[in-house]
């Protein structure tokens, strides 16, 4: 291995040995409505939240998107989305990015949960929902199943063991993109999306 | 720039526009800020598990490294070793070389301008564009950053508008900060595309799964490090957390801390490059730890604490100096109560003696870090190793602040100070004829350029205890 | 992390006064309106005439070892395990926080331990062990103040409310906050000469906010605050005039 690593790591070692302390005790909080918590937390960075069901999911995401006055939507198939135009993510981003970067409207994602604390979802990329999905469309509508929302992130971590099998990427996703880069002034959509849209299937 | 902090101070003190910018930003953050940890007892308590979580990663730090490397190339990342920043900045100008890159899009990334990447590779022929709203601002002013988390605070709308109406083909005059964003989207979508590599840095590296956490709000971050066919992350070899649980408690510190934000908008966890089967992400990850003095810092059990920094910003947007003089002010790449004990230590005091007395130890900085770093004690510790050098090996320019005048001054106080019949001569004497100095004489014309003299007393608290009868034992 | 001062386990009949250098030459009347509470409360106020500084200039400067004999001096001025009362947050501080680490590994650690453990600021001496705040009988006219955190009582003493609990308990006083109280004023110790233009800037800023709030008075348990805000309330020509909390304490009350 390299000089430079071996250099870096004798110079640590060869520093004075400290105890490492304990972790203190503090507790994460936890949330009697997580819904509700999870709602008013994204709504308040500008998420919107829709609460359906199984049944009504299809034609309530219909009816949003033709309000939006979305075109081509970016969804995995086995969604089964109800809409005209859906264009699936099957190709290399090499050979779909310029289709990426401009030639859709809104994409839909599923999330593998969320976090009422903080009012995040967890989105894990995959095969079907690759990463630039959930991130170059100006519109992204997630899918989160109500029960799958979890008090804080310390117990998503421990509850579906993500220790021990991190994803390649694993996404925390609280809100539109945005930037308050010039006088503090908030903006969205500076490089993602404009708008997040989660439903919320009860 | 200017040769010292005074210097700069002095421009900047004298800048009516950048004094408005910063106060008004500062004020806004402190109470965004606040609002965030309104529990005070559940902000001790939570800080004290941020802080032990870096003091913890610290005490293991060569042992977590290794973990981590081993995890990280487990997963398909490379991982390089930099002692130096020109030692950085050639591995990464290699990995760049070997994949024929011309263009770099760089999400924000502190040890990048640490390094002053940028400029190394623009000699090389490789363009590095700056995605970050802020930064990619501050590029095309051609400056540096003057806050680790805001970079072009320092700007006002109208500074941004003229800037994006010289620099953007076809971009009218506006002010509006949703067209200025749009417009910036635009240009940077076309740069996001046509880019050969992207460049981040990393807030997190957990030793127990290899990964790389990085937060920020714009997306630009998760962009640079998955678009480009390759991605190359620098990260200071500080960085280290042991368990991936550890990030939770330091995630609830940070953006609150910060911008007083529940949680950044996008929280990225890479763990390896694109796998087969998926379609996109980077085909590479490398991953450059840098030391660049780190490691010296390290062998010194007080001064160690400065490497729990997290790099929130809070201790910079709650200082009084900061506030007034802005970051450009400290020369350094890193400004405000962290740049005041980071940078000499890095650079040497010998190159950056006068941060660690750009300070009023107000303790402001200390209140709100996160981690707790004693900040204030730090900059004593450094003040003293300048004048008075210990043999601490972790000090580079030790005793480079040492005057002759300045020691036997306080050579002197000492002798009257530490001497009572001298202190009640000494005193004494002051009560009578200290009144006669003159305002300009030296140190005196400093305080009365603002101030009157300060006006000794016709008796001393010693002589008035004694005439009222107070028991001297 | 400011110390974590408790009160004596008993209540204490003799205690010591540090007066600090700063009101022995330029404020003793403050300093012994200090002690003029403390006697008024039937305690026996003992002032060594040994005592000089308690070393913080030479300490913030760099110059360790100077502060080290300075501040062993003052381990020899008071021996007996008697509470020792400071009237100012930033001296107290330095004496209770600072004395472990200055005297680590010195023969006189131990002692340096002890004597910390037993400072304590004014104000929060005055509140905490005496009860003043429940005791006070306002006899002075009405006026309005505003009142100066210092940096270092509030920051290492935790001395926060405890002089606001006692303005508030004269009845004939309005205090008006001033909503930049905790900013550091600039004085900063050798910082007002090493960086005059910030320190002007800061001070500047401070005059400003203090002028906002229309008091007649600014009360500040610190004499280097007061020093400095209040040179620059007279070089700027504003009325508002400065005022050690002891000193308007004992006015208030007792008269001059
Ligand atoms: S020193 Fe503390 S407050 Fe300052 S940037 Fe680092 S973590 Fe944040």
């Amino acid at each position: 291995m390299s000089e430079a690593r071996a250099n870096i790591l004798a110079r640590l070692r060869a520093a004075p040995q400290v105890q490492p302390p304990e972790r203190p005790y503090w507790q994460a909080p936890s949330f009697n409505d997580r819904l509700d918590r999870f709602r008013m937390m994204i709504e308040a960075v500008h998420g919107e939240v829709h609460v359906v069901t199984e049944q009504t999911w299809r034609p309530h995401l219909r009816k949003i998107l033709a309000e939006k006055n979305v075109a081509r939507v970016l969804a995995a198939p086995h969604l089964g989305i109800d809409w005209d135009d859906v264009v699936a993510y099957d190709a290399p981003v090499e050979d779909f990015k310029d289709q990426l970067v401009s030639g859709i409207d809104a994409c839909v994602t599923t999330t593998r949960g969320a976090i009422a604390e903080t009012g995040s979802l967890v989105v894990v990329p995959d095969v079907d929902e690759p990463r630039l999905a959930s991130l170059l469309p100006p519109i992204h509508v997630a899918l989160l199943k109500a029960d799958d929302i979890a008090d804080n992130l310390a117990q998503i971590i421990e509850a579906q063991g993500w220790a021990a099998a991190m994803p390649t990427n694993l996404l925390l996703i609280s809100g539109p993109s945005k930037t308050a880069d010039i006088e503090q002034t908030l903006a969205y959509g500076v490089h993602g999306p404009k708008e997040l849209i989660v439903l919320v299937l009860q | 720039m200017a040769a010292d902090f005074s210097t700069r101070a002095h421009d900047a003190l004298n800048n009516p526009q950048l004094r408005a910018n910063f106060r008004r930003a500062m004020d806004g953050l402190m109470t965004k800020r606040a609002a965030q940890f309104e529990d005070k007892d559940n902000w001790t308590a939570l800080r004290a598990k941020g802080a032990a979580i870096k003091a913890r990663a610290l005490a293991q730090l060569p042992d977590l490294l290794e973990e981590f490397e081993q995890k990280a190339i487990a997963n398909g990342i490379t991982v390089h070793w930099a002692e130096t920043t020109a030692d950085a900045n050639r591995i990464v100008l290699e990995i760049l070389t070997a994949h024929g890159a011309k263009k770099v899009i760089k999400g924000k990334s502190m040890v990048s301008e640490e390094m002053h990447l940028n400029a190394h590779l623009e000699a090389h022929g490789i363009k590095a564009v700056e995605s970050d709203l802020g930064e990619y601002i501050i590029q095309l002013a051609g400056e540096a950053p003057s806050h680790i988390v805001m970079p072009c605070i320092h700007k006002n709308k109208g500074e941004i508008a003229q800037l994006f109406t010289d620099n953007i083909e076809n971009q009218p005059y506006t002010e509006d900060v949703d067209a200025l964003t749009a417009a910036a989207r635009q240009v940077l979508r076309r740069e996001f595309a046509s880019a050969d590599a992207g460049l981040s840095g990393a807030n997190f590296l957990v030793a127990e799964t290899g990964s790389l956490v990085l937060i920020e709000n714009e997306g630009n971050g998760r962009l640079s490090t998955t678009l480009p066919p390759l991605h190359i992350a620098v990260a200071g070899i500080e960085k280290l957390v042991e368990k991936l649980d550890d990030v939770a408690p330091l995630l609830a510190l940070l953006p609150r801390s910060a911008t007083g934000q529940a949680i950044t908008t996008y929280v990225n966890m890479i763990t390896s490059p694109r796998k087969s089967g998926e379609q996109d992400g980077p085909r590479q990850v490398h991953l450059v730890l840098l030391d660049n003095g780190r490691s010296r810092v390290y062998a010194d059990e007080q001064l160690r604490d400065t490497l729990r920094c997290i790099r929130c910003g809070a201790c910079m947007n709650h200082c009084p100096v900061y506030s007034r003089v802005g970051g450009h002010t400290y020369g350094s790449v890193y400004p405000g109560p962290i740049g005041k004990i980071l940078t000499p230590q890095l650079a040497g005091l010998d190159c950056a003696g006068d941060l660690p007395h750009a300070s009023t130890l107000c303790n402001a900085c200390v209140e709100v870090c996160p981690v707790q770093i004693p900040i204030a004690d730090i900059l004593v510790r450094l003040r003293t190793e300048a004048a008075e050098p210990s043999a601490s090996p972790a000090v580079k320019g030790a005793g480079s602040g040492h005057s002759a005048v300045e020691s036997a001054v306080w050579k002197g106080w000492q002798a009257m100070y530490a001497n009572p019949a001298a202190y009640k001569v000494g005193t004494k004497a002051l009560s009578v004829v200290g009144n006669l100095i003159p305002a300009a004489a030296p140190l005196l014309k400093q305080w009365t350029s603002v101030r009157t003299k300060p006006k000794f007393a016709a008796k001393t608290l010693h002589q008035l205890a004694r005439e009222k009868g107070y028991d001297n034992e | 992390m400011p110390a974590h001062v408790t009160p004596p386990a008993e209540m204490p009949k003799d205690v010591y006064y540090f007066g600090t250098c700063l009101v022995d030459l330029f404020f003793p009347d403050a300093g012994l309106a200090g002690m003029e509470l403390l006697k008024r409360q039937g305690i026996r106020v003992v002032f060594p005439q040994d005592q000089s500084c308690c070393g913080q200039p030479a300490f913030n400067s760099g110059h360790r070892s100077e502060a080290r004999e300075v501040a062993r001096a003052q381990l020899d001025a008071f021996p007996e395990d008697w509470p020792i009362v400071v009237p100012s947050g930033s001296c107290a501080g330095m004496m209770r926080v600072h004395y472990p680490d200055l005297f680590q590994g010195d023969r006189d650690e131990e002692r340096a331990k002890a004597f910390a453990g037993r400072v304590y600021e004014l104000s929060w001496f005055l509140v905490h062990v005496l009860g003043l705040d429940t005791k006070l009988v306002d006899k002075g006219e009405k006026v309005t103040v505003t009142w100066h955190g210092s940096c270092h009582s509030m920051r290492e003493m935790g001395v926060v409310d405890e002089p606001k609990r006692l303005i508030r308990a004269l009845s004939n006083v309005t205090l008006v906050e001033n909503p930049r109280e905790k900013e550091c004023c600039g004085f900063g110790g050798t910082f007002a000469v090493r960086q005059p233009e910030v320190s002007a800037a800061m001070v500047a800023d401070k005059i400003d906010a203090i002028g906002q709030t229309g008091a007649a008075r600014v009360v500040s348990g610190d004499c280097g605050c007061l020093m400095n805000i209040g040179g620059a309330l007279d070089k700027a020509g504003k009325p508002t005039r400065p005022q050690h909390l002891a000193e308007f304490l004992l006015e208030r009350c007792h008269g001059r």
